[in-house]
This record gives structure tokens, sequence and C-alpha cells, in this order.
């Protein structure tokens, strides 16, 4: 079989989120739930998931989760991060045998700490050193996929259903404050583990349901900045460019959302406020090149919040409802009532429009 | 008869609904598209969330909605009509061709895209609340009325109304100062005739969700129509 990445087959999706604003901890069942009702909107080739505050006690140490071909290829991997990394946990993720999940790689996880020595020698801060090493490793590493590398955060993905993904990762197991999922129904690739959203690089996740028609032009401009887009799939993109705009470029969430889905220069001339209007301009002529076009909308996860988003024409259909400390967002109402029935305040952002939740201070 | 949509899937709800020869209930719905899909004859009660394509291609059954409904309610419907207790997602009406659709509160984007009309074939859909963006975008024929009841100070619609519209009316409750169209089209305040055409949206829009009919009409409308037969004349060659 070709695998992701060298072909390109030219997707609906399915996505969902729910966050708990008092850092109130919560199984990953909700959210399975979520995506039963949406079933039709994947077609088996993809589902995940990625849960926040989940590893409360390993919250200081950078979280891998890696997809290995084989055992030399683990052995390889493990070899390669102790070099670089103290490793004061390396195991398998424990999974569940079902008939609807199957050709499972080896999956396992590594809670690391950077060695201060070769921080001291590289003269990188932390963060950049990880999302440089996970790039070398997806690039470089036969076999390897470092699919999730944030702290106090996991993603869980696999080629199946969402439902049965959730159930495979055992994800009644685990408890986050927040959580999102993807079902995936992939148009432009053929579907491999590694494909399957949530895309994540440190502790930004990514769920995508979309089609962008600007991915060779982000992927050009963001590549410059030590990027390596390896998948061809427009998510990983988006992933690698919030993270650059957020983390690099230090924008704030909603600032980022106005880069990718930039309001219409006949929108921004309307905008009355003189500050917000430059700085509208100012951030869709410094960044024109990360403007995302087409159709798209995405869940990002971070440690403590979620910011939901469509893109400017608001081409796919997002939904967000609140209870209590709880707020959810999905593809359709009805992921929302399977969460929690009696969801109020049920509403569709606009397009371009980002929804930032956050959990409150002190309380992840 | 009332059919429990709760471990149903969407071809199994409407087997069950073509089954019946009375009206029908569904409860427990959650997201099971195509409701009523094609369906000519019945009467049906939806408690719960419908999913996308609510009564796509209706042919002349009611379906009512007691809530939210989802995306693309209607789609190309062709006669009967939907009622919504509650508000639409995207692209309701989309392609509608005949029949009616009453959303009692708000509608999303894309409401009424690609409209059209034929003859006698007259569709309408009539928001009782306010509408998102890109309202009647390629909109060709029949009617679209927004009547921004229980709004606050937002806008009536969204952004970029009417977008590549070529036929049909549109009818917004409001002097529509705020809002840009584009240059194919005009906008005027109705005339008496044409209130009396809005005035029958709004007595059933009132009837069916319980609104006080003198405050509604008790406003400006503006209608909104294309400014010729064919206003994309010349616009890619001369023809």
């Amino acid at each position: 079989m070709v695998k992701e990445g060298n072909i390109r087959i030219p997707s609906g999706c399915a996505i969902a989120a729910i966050i708990s604003r008092d850092g109130n901890r919560m199984t990953g069942e909700k959210i399975v739930e979520a995506m039963k009702p949406m079933h039709d909107r994947s077609n088996g080739l993809g589902g995940g998931f990625a849960g926040y505050g989940i590893y409360p006690e390993y919250k200081d140490f950078y979280a891998l989760h890696l997809f290995c071909d084989c055992r030399d290829t683990r052995k390889a991997c493990e070899a390669f991060l102790r070099e670089h990394f103290e490793i004061v946990k390396g195991e398998i993720i424990p999974t569940r045998k079902m008939p609807e999940i199957t050709d499972e790689p080896i999956i396992w996880r590594y809670f690391v700490a950077p060695l201060k020595s070769v921080l001291a020698d590289l003269q990188l801060d932390e963060k950049e050193f990880v999302a440089r090493t996970v790039m070398k490793i997806n690039t470089e590493m036969e076999g390897a996929y470092v699919f999730s590398s944030g702290k106090n955060m996991g993603t869980f993905k696999a080629v199946g259903f969402p439902e049965d993904v959730g159930l495979f990762y055992r994800l009644d197991e685990y408890e986050g404050y927040s959580w999102t999922a993807h079902g995936r129904y992939p148009t432009n690739t053929p579907g491999w583990w590694g494909g399957a959203h949530p895309f994540t690089l440190l502790d930004y996740s990514v769920v995508h349901n979309g089609e962008i028609s600007s991915y060779d032009a982000n992927r050009r401009f963001i590549e410059m900045f030590g990027y390596k887009c390896t998948l061809q799939t427009d998510t990983e993109v988006i992933t690698y460019i919030l993270d650059y705009l957020i983390r690099v470029r230090k924008l704030t969430m909603k600032e980022a959302a106005n880069v990718i889905a930039a309001p219409f220069w006949s929108t921004i001339e309307k905008q009355t406020d003189e500050y917000e209007r430059n700085k509208l301009k100012y951030l869709r002529t410094v960044f024109s090149s990360l403007l995302i076009t087409g159709p798209f909308s995405i869940v990002l996860g971070f440690n403590g919040g979620l910011m939901a988003l469509n893109d400017r024409l608001k081409l796919r259909s997002m939904v967000v409802g609140e209870k209590d400390d709880l707020v959810f967002i999905a593809s359709e109402e009805a992921a929302i009532r399977a969460m929690e029935p009696d969801a109020g305040n049920i509403r569709a952002p606009a397009g371009g429009e980002p929804v930032i939740v956050t959990v409150k201070e002190g309380k992840f | 008869m009332v059919i429990q949509a709760a471990s149903l899937d969407h071809k199994a709800i409407n087997d069950a609904l073509r089954g019946q020869e009375t009206d029908c209930t569904v409860v427990g719905c959650l997201g099971q598209r195509f409701i009523g899909a094609g369906m000519s004859d019945k009467t049906v009660v939806i408690d719960g969330v419908p999913g996308n394509a609510l009564g796509a291609y209706l042919n002349g059954a009611q379906i009512t909605v007691n809530g939210n409904a989802q995306d693309a309610v209607g789609d190309t419907m062709n006669d009967g009509k939907i009622i919504i207790h509650g508000n639409v997602g995207d692209a309701a009406g989309y392609a509608m061709r005949g029949g009616t659709i009453y959303v009692k509160g708000n509608a999303g984007y894309r409401a009424g895209i690609h409209m059209k009309a034929y003859h006698d074939k007259i569709p309408v859909i009539v928001i009782g609340g306010r509408a998102g963006s890109f309202l009647g975008e390629y909109q060709a024929g029949g009617i679209i009325v927004v009547l921004g009841v229980g709004g606050d100070e937002k806008r009536i619609v969204g952004n970029f109304p009417c977008t590549g519209m070529h036929g049909g009316k549109m009818i917004l409750r409001s002097d529509c100062a705020d809002i840009d169209f584009p240059g194919q089209v005009s906008a005027r305040p109705a005339s008496p005739d044409e209130m009396k055409e809005i005035k029958k949206y709004v007595t059933e829009y009132c009837r069916l969700f319980g609104y006080d009919e003198s405050d509604i009409m008790n406003s400006i409308f503006t209608v909104v129509t294309p400014d010729t037969e064919n206003p994309y004349k010349q616009l890619y060659v001369a023809n």
C-alpha cells in the first residue's frame, strides 16, 4: 500500500469538543457519545481525540505518543530520545482488542524532559527543541511518527470510526478538563493512522472539517520556518501555522484567527474602530501567505482552553452550546445534545468569528 | 402513530414513516438525516433534533419540528410545508423550487441559496428572526421573508445578502439603512400591494408561532429584487 504522504486522492468530517471552564475533569466517554449521531459524516478511515489535563502525575513532562512500524524502529527511536531527553517513563499505550480496529502499529508513549545540557548547547528554549525533535523524528526516522507531544495532554487516533477509536484507546479510563474529537472522511489521502486527526505539535491540537484551497501557499510559507509538512493533509499545515503565530510570533488567539480567517477587505474598511481596522489591515498584510482559503471548521485545543473557528465564508457548519461550567462545540447540534440533552444558548458563530473558551486561572 | 427514533438510523425512520397510513410523531430524534425525504402525503411532527437535509425533495407533506433543525432544511423541496419552532442551520431552503418553510427563530448562513421558481411553483421561506450572511445567494426565484422578530440591535441579515441574486424577491422588515446590497439588485420600500402580500405571510407566521400580527406589520418593509430580467447579460460574453 502507498502510505499517506505519497499519494493524494481529492472530504466531509465531524468535529466535537467539550471543556469545563471550572477545570473539572471528565472521562472521555462524553466526547465519544458526541460522535455517535455524526457517524455518517465519517467513513471509517480515521477517528481521534485529544484530552487535556489527562496526565496530572506527569504534568511537567512532555508526553510523546508514537506510532512505530516495528520493534526495531521503536528501540531505535528510544535510543535517539535517550540522547536528548531524560525519559521518566516509557510504556505501551493501553488499548482494547476489538474487531473494528485492525492493523495497529506499535503505539507507545514516553514522558520526557529535554536534557539541560542539550538545551544549553543548542541555545534553544525547551518548546522549540521539542518541536524540532518531533519534526526530526517524523521526517528522518523511517517507520516512526510522533503524533502527540504536549504536556499534560495527549491525542489518541486510529483508522476506524471515532466511536470505535474511543473504545479502542480506553478513553473511559482518562480524565481531562477538555476533549476534542474528530471523525474522518479523507478525500485527498488514503487514510493512515498518522493522518487521522487531531494533528498536534506541543500542546496545540487541531481537529478540522474541511478542504482548504490554500494548502500549498500556506505550506511553502510555513516550511521557511523549519516546519515540515509530511502528510499532504491540510490539517497538518493549519496546526503548524497556529503554532507559528501563537507560540513563535506570540499573537493572541484572536489575532491568529484574524490572520487565518481574515475578514474581506470590504469588511475591514467598514470597521469603525480605527485601531481595530488598522490592526486587521496589518495582520492581513504581514501574514498574507497564512490566510487560509476554502472551507474549514476547526477546534484548536491548547493547555487551558479551546478555540473554535470557521472559515470567513462559513462553508462548514459549527454549533456552540453550554450548560453550567461546560461549553460544547460540534459540527451538529445533535452531537451537543448527545453530550448534554439540556445544553442551552445554542448558537452558530459567524464565519471568521473565533470562539475562545478558557479554563479559569489556576484551575488546570 | 409515534415512532421512537432513539435506536433508529435515518433509513429506519423513513421506512417507519412510509409504512404508516396515519400522521406520525417522531420522538427522541437525534441527528438522523433526510427525514421525510421526498414524501408527498403525510403530516409529521418531530421532537428532538432532526439531522441535516430534513424534508429534502419534500413533495407535499407537512413537517413540524418542535425545536431547532440543522443544515439544509428543505433541500430541493418541491411542495409541502416545513414549520420549525426554533432556529435552522445553514443553507435552509437550498435550491428550493416549491412549497413553504416557516422558521420561528433565526436562520444560519445562505438561507434560500439558489431558490428558483417556475410558473405556479413559487417557493416561500419565512424567517422570523435574523438571517446569516449570504442570504438569497444566487437566488433565481421565489420569495424570502425575514422579519427580525424579537431582535436586538443586531442587523436583520449578515454580510453580503443577495450575492448573485438574479430572480425572485426578498422582503426584509427593516429600512435596510445599515445593509449593503450588491449592484445588480434594487432595494425599495414595499408598495401598498406588496404590503398586502407581506401581510399574508405575517398572518400565517403569527398563527403558527403565536405572535401579534399588528406588532409585526407596524414596521417598515424593504423589498429587494434584481434590476432586470437578466442582470448578468454581457457579464462574460455579449449575448
